[in-house]
């Protein structure tokens, strides 16, 4: 009797709110495809062989062309997502992984992972304009809301470097704890979230005195701290709420963005990297490494509600409303 | 050899070095200058030298024709590791810089380390033999240096006859038979049939995986010396069933450092059994498989400059230069005593390709990290195997812990 009224009202609110559809693109590492998946269906529609070990993955500012880093082609594939053909191929220079794309859409900011090296991509002119000096093995890139800063992460040399996105040139490093894996700035502009996946925490810097604010641990029962590993960071628009990837861990930290501590954990698939919220951010979409599948998050709920299994080493998802 | 000869050799070896010297930096910067004309140009940089002494091994007698070791291995990890300190040192203002000291295998090492101390060098790296690695940290001159051990797994060198200035990269042999023996253990493989070679390094192998398999509950059921009284390598196919015959055993272990026999074994024991130690499924700190956690983007970094695959000395010399920078880095400076005790400290903790922090026990130097179980070219597991649990860090089940290290060097 108890669960009647709770259904009743499940459905009424699922009639009650538009439902609006989205689509994800899950970049399989080693299975050279890319896996088309129904967000509010949780099915696997379609997978389609794109290029070699294909990691980063961002939706282009229309919604129609996806682009993704196939690191072993050492190239950024431009994907139409309603054919899902290879339109274009941008030069990237060597093994891509995780880049970004600026406000306005016009450019892509690659990390070279082997060689140490940002490379800036203009999209229109499918050109590599400029490739910035930075520290080993780079890897989390973001551009600020307003544009202003691009910042990249380098694994290995353990820095934030600052550089001006006008003048590509580094501007200032800041030292991080080991291995800065993922950096992410607040909607506002005025927080930069940087995961240290060795050290196992959550750096966050205020951007206008490049100073730190807090530092983020984790402590999961049952779980030794060598095992969680932050990498992937997602944080909502009105900076409520933030979600981490822990890695082999295998949960996802839900954080209080505003008093900047921990509240809880999801569980879900093995390795969790790289995370995406639906458009409306009332999910959370995970990409589960190892077992080969990615979790879908109920957030308001506060339930993983499904697993769906997608093809080997899922690593990014990208969202398309 | 006499004197003179011993200078002779010395200072030919110093003639080479120099020139290594200058050459290793403009190969490994040749890209790094490329870059740094883009960024500005650096305004005054700390310099922190780093001297690498090591010594050409006598090859052993038996050793089959075609195994060969790299005449530049462990130097090679260790100029990998200047170029990926120079990268950050661009940011941080610190430049890194290695002289190389390779002497012939009858050369004098202490006479070697004398000259580089007198240098003014502080973090000296050696690939040297345990002995004398233990000779020179005992030396005064050594007083102020910190010794980086890259050439011996032996154990005494952690223990007895270890020293403050002594940190270890290399596993020590009961670090990789405590891997061994955990997996062994995971397997259910309880019964252990030990075959030891004729070398003091065979005889502490042994020792070791003896001494872990009393920790891990996993038993010795037999224990045979392998002698080379009778040429075995001509009839290995008569020998080896013969010598296996006879006892109930899971997993045969072999303990020949050199690789002159253990070999032989797989394929050719009298029951099917599977072979683990020096042959077979082989613990080590390093092997060229591991592509987790980042491993890959260190392969090939190594590979493009080496030109060959990354070995466990190689690692090892890549680990000892990294904990030189990262303690650079972190402390902002290159004063000894600040990088000596940060190194040492709580806080340190070095990202080097195999899932977790690594750091120094303080009461013995060596360094805590992950083993690689491989055979020849697969990577079977990584231990601390999950399920072996330690209060403060699992990779403390591996090696001499706290409570049991002979170690008193640091209390």
């Amino acid at each position: 009797m108890k669960t009647l009224p709770a259904l009743a009202l499940v459905a009424a609110c699922a009639l009650g709110q538009p439902a609006r559809a989205d689509t994800l693109y899950v970049t399989l590492e080693k299975d050279n495809a890319l896996a088309v998946v129904d967000g509010m269906s949780g099915k696997l529609t379609k997978t389609v062989k794109i290029g070699k070990r294909p990691r980063g993955i961002v939706l282009g500012k229309d919604g129609k062309q996806i682009y993704v880093a196939a690191s072993d082609d050492d190239t950024i594939l431009v994907i139409d997502t309603a054919t899902l053909k290879v339109t274009a191929k941008l030069p990237s220079d060597k093994d891509p992984e995780t880049f970004v794309m600026d406000p306005k859409g016009e450019f892509l900011y690659v990390s070279n992972e082997d060689d140490n090296r940002v490379t800036v991509i203009n999209i229109a002119e499918r050109k590599a304009v400029k490739q910035i000096p930075v520290g080993v093995e780079p890897e989390g890139v973001a551009v600020s809301p307003d544009g202003q800063w691009l910042i990249s992460t380098s694994e290995t040399t353990n820095m934030v470097h600052w550089i001006n996105r006008a003048t590509l040139e580094i501007v200032d490093n800041t030292l991080v704890d080991p291995r800065p894996r993922s950096v992410q700035f607040t909607a506002d502009g005025k927080q930069l979230w940087v995961s240290s996946e060795i050290a196992g925490n959550l750096s966050v810097f205020d951007v206008e005195t490049k100073q730190l604010v807090k530092k983020i641990g984790f402590k999961i029962p049952g779980i030794t701290q060598e095992k969680i590993q932050p990498v992937g960071i997602r944080i909502d628009r009105e900076r409520r709420y933030a979600y981490v990837a822990l890695g082999p861990s295998n949960r996802v930290a839900i954080i209080d963005a505003q008093k900047l501590e921990t509240i809880d954990y999801y569980l879900v698939g093995q390795r969790v990297w790289n995370l995406e919220f639906s458009p409306d951010e009332k999910r959370l979409y995970t990409a589960n490494g190892v077992s080969n599948d990615i979790s879908i998050i109920d957030l308001a709920q506060h339930e993983v509600v499904k697993s769906v299994a997608v093809g080997h080493y899922p690593w990014g998802i990208a969202v398309k409303p | 050899m006499n004197l003179a000869g011993k200078r002779f050799w010395i200072g030919l070896c110093l003639l080479t070095a120099v020139t290594t010297v200058q050459a290793t930096p403009k190969k490994a910067a040749g890209k790094l200058e490329k870059r740094a004309t883009s960024t500005r140009a650096a305004i005054s940089t700390d310099k922190l030298r780093i001297g690498y002494l090591s010594q050409e091994k006598t090859k052993p007698a038996n050793l089959p024709f075609f195994l060969s070791q790299p005449a530049d291995e462990g130097i090679q990890g260790a100029r990998l590791g200047i170029a990926d300190n120079n990268t950050t040192g661009r940011f941080t203002r610190q430049g890194f810089e290695l002289k190389e000291i390779l002497l012939p295998a009858e050369a004098d090492a202490i006479s070697a380390f004398k000259q580089l101390v007198a240098e003014g060098y502080r973090h000296i790296l050696v690939r040297l033999p345990g002995e004398s690695i233990a000779a020179l940290a005992k030396l005064p001159e050594a007083g102020q240096i910190l010794i980086y051990n890259l050439g011996s797994r032996d154990d005494r060198l952690r223990g007895e006859t270890c020293s403050a200035n002594l940190l270890h990269l290399l596993p020590s042999r009961a670090m990789q038979a405590d891997a061994l023996v955990q997996y062994l253990n995971k397997k259910r493989w309880h019964k252990v049939f030990l075959v030891t070679g004729p070398d003091d390094g065979d005889r502490l192998y042994a020792a070791a995986v003896k001494r872990a398999a009393t920790h891990f509950g996993v038993k010795i059921v037999e224990e045979k010396p392998w002698r080379h009284d009778f040429d075995e390598r001509r009839t290995p196919e008569a020998e080896i069933p013969v010598f296996t015959q006879g006892v109930d055993y899971d997993v045969l272990v072999v303990a020949d450092e050199a690789g002159s026999f253990g070999d032989l074994f797989a394929y050719r024991t009298w029951q099917p059994r599977p072979v683990a130690g020096t042959s077979g499924l082989v613990p080590s700190g390093w092997h060229f498989t591991l592509e987790q956690w980042g491993a890959l983007q260190l392969q090939n970094r190594f590979r493009d400059q080496a030109r060959r695959w990354m070995t466990e000395e190689d690692y090892a010399g890549w680990l000892a230069v990294r904990a030189v920078g990262e303690a650079a880095s972190r402390t902002r400076s290159t004063d000894f005593d600040k990088l000596k005790t940060f190194m040492l400290g709580d806080q340190f903790a070095l990202a080097g390709f195999k899932g977790v922090p690594l750091s120094f026990r303080p009461w013995d130097g060596q360094m805590r990290q992950p083993i690689l179980l491989a055979t020849e070219r697969s990577l079977v597991a990584v231990a601390p195997i999950e399920g072996f649990l330690h209060p403060k860090s699992e990779l403390d089940t591996l090696g001499y812990d706290q409570l049991e290290t002979p170690c008193h060097a640091n209390k």
